[in-house]
């Protein structure tokens, strides 16, 4: 059974194909394994054993008759909890919608569920998707399996940590400043953020829209690949969704090599405030890509180091307006409604009860930056810099394919050594935040450990191109294994699951 | 300049929160960090630098006007805090007089 949960979906989807194995039993064996692991690390926000069992059996039925099924079909996934589920709460991690049941499902759910996916469970996040950590959930932080005392990455620490733990073999996020890749570093697992548009928005808890992107979390290149093609491509729903082919992902996660390939170093990426660690494993990884036959360039893109501080007006702004929503009339949480307050009155009590402190926070910076006398200066001077991360980006792919820097500065901090201190939570996303301000695809790859704890990669390719980084990806994930033996999760020490009692 | 408590207290009466006196005071100090590096981005954002409006540049979306399938009125007050004979129930709106 503990054999079963590690194999990769490649092998799974072929096993249950050949009559080797049931869905079923799957199932089973990552719904013993969440009951095992979950009250120690807080992964699932709710689990829905005997749904994703019928769901399995279904599966199992459809196989059994003789029906032609896609490669996924019978896999266990989990789902961030900002997705729409008609089954199951869709919380976001937040007081505001606790046991909210949506009326619809979310683009990316009905895919899933359509291509035969099992879903078990909804993963714990950052509230309404805004922290680098898991710990501004409303229903406690989630940990991370490498270390219980570390943070799993945020704000789809859930999603990392459920794949990382071996919990369900694949997962969905949402990335809107770095939300799958910076967990998917510190978790040693796979997270892509494919081209804005390229997954559908439709059903996702909005946060900051014009930078939302729905996206796979894995333990391989090549899991992502098979996930990215049932849940990516055009959506009606999403006015944003991008109405062009989607390129042969998986192909280009099993391509062998990198001859031809131009990789550019960003080097705004490296030196003062990077880890020792990280900048070691990124070197080894570049060596290894450069022996795959791809040819190295060092490249500038000054603006990049604008992204930050510019992420952190337009993110605001529109999750300010996005989070109106909540005004506890229509759904959600309501408060003072006793008949002594007027609707005006039971919204703010309802928003203050119902919001944490980093949701808060936000909401009053949005509202500052977009406030008359104010707009131009900070909102319109953000999307200034937007303008200009994107011009360094197409200036670089003019000579390079992607471009690559560590996914994150440092390996996964401590649970609480942040939380006062807004400015150095927010630098864990230094270098995936260019990426959602250029709308291009983006993913990180798991590239050694530092101490123990694992270190991420990113790789960045130009929009709708998304098969660069799965053919980058797919070498560098073969060269690292052969390197180290096996995959990188092997060296998941074990879970103390005495080692919480929180 | 800093922002004060007050400040605070009258961004949360715009944005709808109803924030406590010693939310305020937490919260000025912190949010002046956050200020102070957003400044930044003031210089390189010069006028002659044209703003990005989107992440990918799309012509504008349009579909054909067509009757199609919608929620219902029951699945739409599925998530209410409260209904009555069929719609939303609100706390009351107009003025006490």
């Amino acid at each position: 059974m503990d054999d079963l949960i590690r194999l990769s979906v490649a092998e799974l989807g072929r096993r249950m194909a050949a009559g080797e194995l049931t869905s079923e039993e799957l199932t089973r064996a990552c719904l013993a394994r969440i009951e095992a692991l979950n009250p120690t690390l807080n992964v699932f926000l709710h689990v829905d054993a005997e749904g994703a069992l019928a769901a399995a059996r279904a599966v199992d039925a459809r196989r059994a008759a003789g029906e032609e099924l896609g490669p996924l079909a019978g896999v266990p996934i989990g789902v961030k909890d900002n997705y729409c589920t008609t089954d199951m709460p869709t919380t976001c991690g937040s007081r505001m919608l606790q046991g909210w049941v949506p009326p619809y499902d979310a683009t990316v759910v009905k895919r899933l569920r359509e291509a035969g996916l099992v879903i078990v469970g909804k993963t714990n996040m950052d509230e309404f998707a805004m922290g680098s950590s898991t710990e501004t959930s409303f229903y406690g932080p989630t940990r991370n399996p490498w270390d219980t005392d570390r943070i799993p990455g945020g704000s789809g620490g859930g999603s990392a940590a459920a794949v990382a733990s071996f919990m369900v073999p694949l997962a969905v996020g949402s990335d809107t400043g770095g939300s799958i890749r910076q967990p998917g570093a510190v978790t040693g697992t796979v997270g892509v953020k494919p081209t804005y548009g390229g997954v559908s928005r439709y059903g996702l808890v909005a946060m900051a829209s014009s930078l939302d992107q729905p996206g796979p979390c894995t333990r391989s290149t090549e899991d992502a690949a098979l996930l990215q093609a049932v849940i990516g491509g055009y959506d009606f729903h999403d006015s944003a969704s991008l109405d062009v082919p989607v390129p042969d992902l998986v192909a280009a996660a099993q391509a062998d090599d990198l001859s031809g390939v131009r990789i550019g170093v960003v080097t705004e990426f490296q030196g003062e405030g990077y880890e020792p660690g990280v900048l070691e494993r990124f070197a080894e990884a570049v060596e290894l890509l450069r022996a795959a036959g791809a040819e190295i360039f060092e490249v500038s893109c000054p603006a990049f180091t604008y992204a930050l501080p510019a992420y952190y007006l337009i993110q605001p702004a529109e999750l300010s307006s996005n989070l109106a929503r909540f005004d506890g009339m229509r759904y959600g949480l309501r408060a003072g409604d006793d008949g002594t307050h007027s609707a005006e009155q039971v919204m703010n009590l309802s928003r203050e009860e119902g919001f944490g402190r980093e949701a808060k926070r936000r909401i009053i910076i949005g509202t500052y930056a977009l406030s008359a006398g104010y707009y131009d200066a900070y909102y319109g001077s953000a999307q200034k810099v937007r303008t200009l991360i994107q011009a360094d980006f197409t200036k670089a792919f003019e000579t390079v394919d992607v471009l690559i820097s560590p996914t994150t500065p440092t390996v996964a901090f401590r649970i609480g050594e942040r939380m006062s201190d807004p400015m150095s939570m927010y630098l864990a996303d230094l270098c995936t935040i260019p990426s959602n301000m250029a709308g291009n695809a983006s993913a990180s790859f798991p590239c050694g450990l530092s101490d123990g704890l694992p270190v991420g990669l990113q790789v960045m390719a130009p929009p709708m191109a998304d098969e660069r980084l799965y053919r980058v990806g797919g070498v560098l994930e073969r060269a690292l294994e052969s390197a180290w033996g096996h995959p990188l999760l092997n060296e998941l020490p074990t879970i103390d699951t005495q080692a919480v009692t929180a | 300049m800093g922002l004060t408590a007050a400040d605070v207290a009258r961004l949360g009466a715009l944005a709808r929160i109803q924030l406590s006196e010693q939310e305020c005071a937490e919260l000025a100090p912190e949010l002046d960090v956050i200020l102070e590096s957003i400044r930044r981005v003031s210089e390189v954002a010069t006028p002659d630098v044209p703003m990005a409006t989107h992440a990918i540049t799309m012509t504008n979306v349009f579909r054909d006007d067509v009757v199609r399938d919608s929620m219902t009125a029951e699945q739409a007050l599925s998530g209410a805090p409260d209904d009555e004979d069929g719609r939303f129930r609100v706390p009351q709106i107009l003025g006490e007089e």
